[in-house]
């Protein structure tokens, strides 16, 4: 058991061990040429800081995630169903597939102040951002996992004479699954991008919000506890993201983790 | 039991080119028979596999099974494919009972068919595992447990041990024949290996190069039950060789 811990911990080992040390050799670094601190903080003092401002931060935090969480879950609810049309309607794929092309053309930095006009500053706003920044993903990634289901499995469910939806439900979705959420792992990272994005054009909530006002008074130590929280909360809901892969899909960790072993 | 009247079968490519896979195929197969189609790599043995499923539409004459022409897929066959694609996310039992749900039959009363055919394949005790945990071999087994549980009378194999090592193959064709022996289906059999085919039919059916067209048919004259040593036996080389020359003459 213990040994188990020790060889699933390893792989972490070198990368703590690297961050530990850069951390250490800013912290010297800074001090032996006394770098101006508004320019580039301690880390000692941004952690100082963040702990002072623990109250302002962990609400401006609930914000932003749960603008992200709403924007996710949109992508999700508009995504998985755009990548079925697209799979099974030709017509509708050459209707819809150029135009997803062109809303992901657009740099979503420049839809946002537009967004801000139209749905106000509040989070509707933020969330419509974050749904546009990760929705894409989802939809390329599902797309391409239905477009994959083993065509010898297609002709066994066509020879049993079942219904597609009957098709659909027990082979072509979960046969999809696995690209379905290397999608989500990708929206939910840029989710947090977007909600920020729109929290930067303008808002007086969020983490977004936080870096903004904190850079603009001088208070760099505040604005990067802000990053760091962020940085925290992605890697928090990729990793959340990963866990329910691993329960929902099980065979597809195995054969990540066992590459030579037989795998479907 | 299969019946092809001078079938042909022409599609086309994306680019508009047409293609003809199969030609004037005239071929009868008697209720309960082995037959193997040999030949070339695209001559079309797949294709015929289809259309005696009703899965592709013949362009020119008629298939039909058990006298009715065939015009659409009928749940009356088993398949097995070169790859078990099995479901990673079901266990041995319920990849077998895959046929049964897709067919919209009960679940409950067929458990019993697919354990007996789990055990007749070797797989008994692997009930619970899942694909992943199985070799290739035991992979394919539970293929054709799947193709057998809803006791098709037709059995359609597309290269069944075509991507199985040299050792496995061999021993996946006799258990194939132990396993035929106590459930009798008509196979319909698609080989790249010559000697696979002589091993385990009735008849093998030696095909042409695109397009398809039947270059001769043997009948396979070989005592049953047939065992890994007849492949010395002097009749077995004579039939491989024929079938080898048949094939190859052509090409050259």
């Amino acid at each position: 058991m213990l040994a188990a811990l020790e060889r699933r911990a390893r792989p972490l080992l070198l990368p703590v061990g690297v961050l530990a040390g850069a951390l250490v050799a800013w912290e010297v670094v800074w001090r032996l040429f006394d770098v101006p601190r508004f320019v580039v903080p301690l880390p000692s003092g941004i952690l100082l800081e963040a702990w002072q401002w623990r109250a302002y931060l962990l609400t401006h935090s609930w914000v932003t995630l749960y603008e992200t969480l709403a924007g996710f879950a949109l992508s999700i609810a508009v995504g998985t169903p755009l990548a079925v049309t697209i799979v099974y309607s030709p017509v509708l794929r050459s209707a819809v597939y150029p135009l997803l092309v062109v809303t992901q053309a657009v740099p979503k930095v420049a839809i946002a102040p537009v967004l801000l006009l139209l749905l106000g500053a509040g989070e509707v706003s933020k969330v419509v951002v974050a749904f546009l920044v990760a929705f894409f993903p989802i939809v390329v990634d599902t797309a391409t996992g239905l477009a994959a289901t083993p065509p010898e499995l297609l002709d066994l469910s066509r020879s049993y004479r079942a219904s597609a939806l009957k098709t659909f439900v027990k082979v072509r979705f979960p046969m999809a699954l696995p690209f379905f959420f290397s999608g989500l792992k990708v929206a939910v990272t840029l989710a947090v991008i977007g909600a920020v994005v729109g929290e930067f054009v303008g808002s007086d909530k969020g983490l977004g919000y936080v870096i903004v006002s904190a850079t603009s008074y001088w208070k760099s130590n505040l604005a990067f506890g802000a990053m760091l929280l962020l940085a925290v909360m992605a890697i928090g809901l990729f990793a959340l993201v990963e866990l329910v892969e691993r329960l929902v899909c099980p065979w597809y960790a195995f054969a990540r983790e066992h590459a030579d072993a037989p795998a479907e | 039991m299969i019946q092809l009247a001078g079938v042909g079968k022409t599609y086309r490519t994306r680019h508009g080119e047409v293609v003809r896979a199969v030609e004037d195929v005239s071929l009868e197969v008697k209720e309960k028979e082995f037959v193997s189609l040999v030949g070339p790599s695209g001559c079309g043995k797949s294709t015929l596999l289809k259309l005696v499923a009703g899965l592709a539409p013949a362009t020119r004459g008629a298939v039909r099974v058990r006298g009715q022409e065939v015009r659409e897929p009928f749940p009356d066959v088993g398949f097995v494919f070169q790859n078990a694609v099995l479901l990673p996310w079901r266990s041995v039992l319920d990849n077998v009972l895959f046929s049964i749900e897709m067919l919209g039959l009960p679940r409950e009363a067929h458990r019993a068919r697919a354990m007996d055919l789990i055990a007749l394949a070797g797989l008994a005790g692997f009930e619970r595992k899942y694909p992943w945990e199985l070799s290739g071999g035991m992979q394919q087994r539970v293929a054709i447990c799947r193709a057998l549980v809803h006791d098709p009378s037709l059995l359609l194999m597309d290269e069944p041990f075509g991507a199985l090592d040299a050792m496995t193959r061999e021993e996946m064709g006799l258990e194939l024949l132990r396993i035929w022996e106590e459930r009798r289906k008509t196979i319909l059999f698609v080989t790249h290996s010559i000697s696979e085919a002589v091993l385990l039919s009735d008849r093998v059916v030696v095909m042409s190069p695109r397009p398809g067209r039947l270059a001769r048919v043997l009948e396979i004259a070989l005592p049953r039950p047939r065992t890994a040593a007849m492949e010395f036996d002097r009749r077995f080389l004579d039939y491989a060789g024929e079938i080898k020359e048949l094939i190859f003459a052509r090409r050259a």
